[in-house]
């Protein structure tokens, strides 16, 4: 049986909420809609009971829109997010996107915006959760390449994870090239397909692009597919006989220590005691302990604090920085040379993370 | 014209929570709080904890033989920097809000 949606709606102008109301009410699944006109209010109604929509205001008093979503996005990781503004600059966009927003709008202002936003919420809605491509929820870099193949399309696919991005041309079905960070080819285009999720987009064809991959997509795909599996490694005991235990953190570590100002690279799951992997460390047991216990640290004190999840914990060393981040159960923790400052760290950390997530 | 409506802010009184302060604080090496500019509507018990976190991370480094000389830690709606002071620290808190400068790349 289909249950109605529910959508809540935070703004702190209540004649926008009535007006909002209104708008949303044309929608044709007829979600049921509540409002907020304060973060607190909008946190304790999304507490109460489990909503699909939360759209946002970004410009707040006291607790603003990023606050509000920087919680929402951890305690409710599946609850579709939409910030509603007037505020057209990039930067917001930028920020606001990289809190894992699925959609950033300026306040409509004409019937035919209306209906754009009001068609875009129906399709945020209608999606299934999950992982996958932006775009094409559910759906991995696989399945996307193969339904361009099939199709017999021709497009330039760009792809963007992060702070990566790559490129794969398809010439009436066919995979001609790749390209990704200095890699071309079947080389770039094994990179690429290990990423498990970012943004897509389809460009025009290229037909004078110089073909490098002459493999039929099928092989190339069962190539990376077999790659992928030896990348991951062997399972740990007992997983597999009741799946029960998480997988062991991301091997690949080799990869890691390639990007730019990286001295060393550790991998730990937040367990005590939990396998640690490392690159670069002659001891990294005394490293991993700092890092489970700083991440629990701060960890807890976001909470206390209520300003979003840790991002990430940087050092700053007469010797080296380091970086320490978090992902599920698994922490990480990144050495780099004392020549970088820390906008250098933060930014190569930032490719660090993306690969780590592939 | 309704629409016009839309970009209107009224001013809104809005419900208690905590404001993420700026400002900053000092801590001897025993975790005492020597000087804060936060504003007193911060719980103080919530900057002591926050202290205690900082030196704690700063003395569990030096362990692990990873001599530190700043932290900064990074939440989307906060940055806490804290550099090291012979065993104590300054810590400084500067909330993330929609007019903090971003760095283009």
């Amino acid at each position: 049986m289909e249950t109605r949606h529910k959508i809540l709606l935070l703004d702190d102008d209540p004649d926008l909420l009535d007006i909002y109301r209104e708008i949303l009410g044309q929608l044709p699944s007829l979600p049921d809609i509540r409002t907020a006109t304060t973060g607190g209010r909008a946190m304790a109604m999304l507490e109460a009971e489990p909503f699909t929509l939360l759209i946002c205001d970004l410009k707040m008093p006291k607790m603003d829109g990023l606050q509000v979503l920087s919680i929402v996005r951890r305690k409710y990781p599946e609850l579709r997010t939409v910030v509603l503004t007037s505020m057209a600059d990039e930067q917001f966009r930028s920020r606001v996107y990289a809190l894992g927003v699925d959609l950033y709008w300026q306040k409509p202002g004409s019937d035919s915006e209306i209906k754009m936003f009001l068609e875009c919420l129906e399709s945020l809605l209608g999606r299934e959760s999950g992982s996958g491509f932006r775009g094409v929820q559910s759906k991995s870099l696989v399945d996307i390449v193969q339904l361009e193949c099939i199709s017999q399309s021709s497009s330039v696919l760009r792809i963007t994870n992060g702070p990566l991005s790559g490129r794969i041309w398809i010439n009436s079905g066919e995979l001609i090239d790749a390209e990704t960070d200095g890699l071309r080819g079947e080389e770039a285009f094994q990179r690429i397909l290990a990423w498990k999720a970012g943004s897509f987009e389809s460009l025009p064809e290229e037909p004078s692009r110089a073909r490098t991959i002459f493999k039929s997509y099928n092989a190339l795909l069962l190539e990376s597919a077999q790659a992928l599996d030896e990348l991951r490694g062997a399972p740990t005991p007992a997983s597999d006989a009741n799946n029960q235990t998480p997988p062991a953190p991301p091997s690949g570590l080799g990869e890691l220590v390639q990007v730019e100002g990286v001295e060393f690279v550790l991998t730990a799951r937040t367990a005590p005691g939990g396998a640690v992997e490392s690159r670069g460390l002659d001891n990294p047991d005394r490293l991993a302990t700092w890092t489970r216990q700083s991440t629990e640290r701060f960890r807890t004190l976001a909470d206390r604090l209520q300003a979003g999840p840790l991002e990430q914990i940087s050092g700053l060393g007469p010797q080296r920085h380091v970086t320490v981040a978090h992902r599920h159960d698994s922490e990480i923790c990144v050495g780099w040379l004392h020549s970088l400052s820390v906008e250098e760290v933060r930014e190569q950390m930032k490719k660090v993370l993306a690969l780590w997530a592939s | 014209m309704g629409f016009l409506k839309l970009f209107s802010k009224p001013a809104v009184v809005p419900r208690a929570l905590l404001r993420l302060p700026t400002g900053s604080f000092t801590l001897d090496r025993s975790g005492r709080v020597v000087v804060t500019t936060l504003p007193s509507s911060f719980p103080a018990e919530l900057v002591l904890e926050i202290g205690d976190h900082i030196l704690g991370t700063f003395r569990d480094a030096q362990t692990a033989q990873l001599p530190l000389d700043e932290l900064v830690v990074y939440y989307p709606a906060l940055k806490i920097t804290a550099r090291e002071l012979r065993g104590g620290a300054i810590v400084y808190f500067s909330p993330q809000t929609l007019t903090s400068p971003v760095k283009q790349p």
